[in-house]
């Protein structure tokens, strides 16, 4: 009797034995050969945590699409893409922690940080442990020479106001501009370039000092001293998405007229949430973002983020490039899989496809004019119109 | 420089002390909920902003997205939030205080329970700013004053609200138990007072002033998922300016934060984003001369 169950087991161990070497085998030849990890480090908790969470679920809805269909080819190996994500909470303390977590698991690009000063703070950082990343930050000093690990992820305030104003002076005889800023170094930087940027343009500023605390909630009484200045044109410097349609509500039911934008990205179901008709008008500056420009990999990569998460974010119209230049950087040049000076090298000359617009859009890096090197992704400054729940196209520009 | 005139000087003061009179309502009854709690327990609530951001998102949900009436929305706020202070005190802060007479075992647990409620949240609701419809449509100008109907509306529930629970702490049986806890909470025991129950009571109830603010309030200034530290801290402020655990100083406290944050923010607005600054530096002050508060305790 236990002679034969003994033998009954040797023979259920064999075929368990057979069946995994098969299963193995099977997984092996259809898998990816390794694990190719991109960091993020940004916020996604507290008031901005949209900043960041729009980014992390762009890398992951991209990161899972790409797997699903074999994985990234990089030079001769195929790479599954894992994402490492770490919470600074916005605070540049942790922002180097999340950094430094970074260098320790080996990983050489990162997306984020989300803000100025978290940007700042990782660069010692970054520039020690050999890391690449794309900051969604504006401060000059981390783009151009001696600086060099960090590209910017989107197109800059300073990059896109003086295009708005201009835009808005020829086209709807804007003259008299007031800016509001929340008080944080951000905002504080985008309203200063903003202002001289309005000078530059010839338009009369009316407000420039008017300030208000990153988590108010009411803003009737920070607008109302600007409103009684009605001018043509009111800038909402910086603004984070969350107060938007607390700003823009506040200043047109206190009867103001005149036309309101930003150069930050928003998000149209937030604004119609939270304002209404009386966010239409709003002038925002949004990513590949209008049916009129999205490719069918667009349409997609939406219909997909939606589907893992109930709802798209209109600001991963930008962030979901990021992730796309970096894969597409490594496979120009497979040795800046482990080496960002390959990586370095690689940006001066790289050009791809742009799979997220139609025609025969490039991704490419910019920057020359801004930071004197191409430390900038290439993305579209498409310039939007809020009306009635979506975004109409009011331009599109470039950066060089 | 140009000197205003009389009249603009009139309608300039009148839109200062309007907006000042607005958020003092709003800021009243944030307060009344956290000194309450503080009151009865001697517990400060740190989750309190996150009660207010539960509550809402309920109203958020009850009434901007399956579209059920406002009033009922808000009743599903409090209801919701009462439930949730009760659970709350009863298997978490009651075997701290019992077990721990240190204080700081349940400021800290008050804290743990802040970050939970704000990771649930973010969990739950997501990242981005929500609103809904405005319940009143239209904007009140005179030549004086310009005010949007539904911050009017929300205004006076406010004040209404707190008119009604003050006659509820003043005259009902369990607002006379809970003044005799918030005095002495061994004398009111050896009365007969039933400590552990009133102190759910209460507890529940400060959630629930939370949770409806917050539902109140979503119909103004919406709802995120991240507002609900900035709130705390707001609250605790108005309750030192008060006094801590009285419900008349965290009233005072609200009407006077408001009216410092409206006159801050329409004289200072020159010199840039000075005016938490002034309130602060005010505070300090203010706290160096009068530690307990404008009322202190004891309450009642």
């Amino acid at each position: 009797m236990s002679t034969r169950r003994t033998a009954m087991q040797l023979v259920a161990l064999a075929a368990v034995s057979a069946l995994s070497i098969v299963a193995t085998g099977i997984s092996s030849a259809d898998a990816a050969d390794k694990e190719l990890k991109i960091g993020f480090v940004g916020v996604t908790s507290g008031p901005a945590a949209a900043w960041g969470t729009s980014n992390v679920r762009s890398m992951e809805v991209r990161a899972e699409w790409l797997n699903e269909a074999g994985g990234v080819r990089i030079g001769d190996t195929t790479y599954n893409i894992k994402i490492v994500t770490f919470d600074d909470q916005k605070d540049p303390k942790r922002a180097i922690a999340g950094m430094e977590k970074m260098a320790q698991e080996g990983i050489h690009y990162v997306v984020g940080p989300n803000v100025d000063d978290g940007a700042a703070a990782v660069r010692p950082v970054a520039e020690k442990a050999g890391i690449i990343y794309f900051p969604y930050a504006f401060p000059k000093e981390l783009y151009v020479k001696p600086a060099s690990n960090a590209v910017l992820g989107m197109i800059a305030s300073y990059q896109s106001g003086p295009a708005i104003y201009k835009y808005l002076k020829e086209n709807k005889g804007v003259k008299t501009i007031a800016f509001i800023a929340a008080n944080e170094s951000d905002p504080l930087s985008q309203r200063d370039s903003g202002v001289a940027a309005a000078k530059a343009l010839g338009l009369q500023i009316v407000a420039e000092k008017d300030t208000y605390q990153n988590d108010t909630r009411d803003f009737t009484p920070v607008l109302t001293p600007i409103v009684k200045l009605k001018p043509d044109l009111l800038v909402l410097s910086g603004v984070a998405p969350g107060n938007a349609p607390l700003l823009i509500r506040a200043a047109r039911e206190l009867g103001f007229q005149g036309l309101i934008s930003t150069e930050t990205a928003h998000d149209a179901k937030v604004l119609e949430e939270g304002a209404g008709d009386l966010a239409n008008g709003f002038i925002s500056v949004g990513g590949a973002s209008t049916p009129e420009i999205r490719s069918p990999i667009m349409e997609e990569f939406i219909e997909r983020y939606t589907k893992k998460f109930g709802e798209y974010n209109d600001e991963s119209n930008t962030k979901v490039y990021a992730l796309e230049y970096i894969l597409e950087t490594l496979k120009a040049n497979p040795k800046a899989v482990d080496s960002v000076e390959e990586f370095k090298k690689t940006v001066e000359t790289f050009s791809a496809p742009n799979p997220f617009m139609k025609g025969d859009n490039k991704l490419k890096y910019v920057g020359s004019t801004s930071f004197g090197q191409k430390r900038q992704v290439a993305v579209p400054m498409v310039v939007n119109e809020y009306h009635n729940g979506e975004f109409k196209t009011l331009f599109i520009g470039e950066v060089d | 420089m140009v000197q205003p005139t009389s009249p603009q000087l009139v309608s300039f003061m009148a839109q200062v002390i309007a907006n000042g009179l607005y958020l003092g309502a709003q800021y009243a009854l944030i307060a009344l909920g956290l000194t309450l709690i503080f009151a009865l327990m001697n517990v400060l609530n740190f989750a309190h902003g996150q009660m207010y951001v539960l509550g809402g998102f309920i109203t958020y949900y009850v009434y901007g997205q399956l579209g059920f009436p406002f009033a009922l929305a808000l009743l599903a706020s409090g209801a919701t939030l009462a439930a949730t202070g009760a659970l709350i005190e009863k298997f978490l802060f009651r075997p701290v205080i019992r077990r721990s007479i240190r204080e700081e075992s349940t400021m800290l647990l008050a804290a743990a329970v802040a970050f939970f409620l704000d990771a649930m949240v973010l969990l739950l609701f997501g990242e981005k700013q929500r609103g809904v419809p405005k319940i009143v449509n239209g904007v009140f100008l005179s030549d004086t004053l310009i005010m949007p109907y539904d911050r009017m509306l929300i205004g006076a529930v406010a004040i209404i609200m707190i008119v009604v629970f003050m006659l509820f702490m003043q005259y009902s049986k369990p607002g006379r138990a809970m003044r005799a806890l918030a005095q002495d909470r061994v004398a009111a025991q050896l009365m007969g007072v039933r400590v552990d129950r009133y102190s759910m009571i209460g507890f529940a109830l400060g959630a629930m002033l939370a949770g409806v603010v917050g539902g109140l309030l979503v119909a103004i200034t919406g709802v995120n998922s991240g507002i609900g530290g900035p709130i705390s801290v707001k609250a605790f402020m108005m309750v030192m300016i008060g006094g801590a655990g009285v419900v008349g100083g965290a009233i005072a406290g609200g009407f006077i934060l408001g009216m410092l944050e409206s006159v801050g923010l329409s004289v200072l607005h020159a010199y840039g984003d000075i005016t938490y600054l002034v309130i602060f530096a005010a505070l300090m002050v203010f706290l160096s001369i009068r530690p307990n508060g404008l009322m202190g305790k004891p309450w009642g």
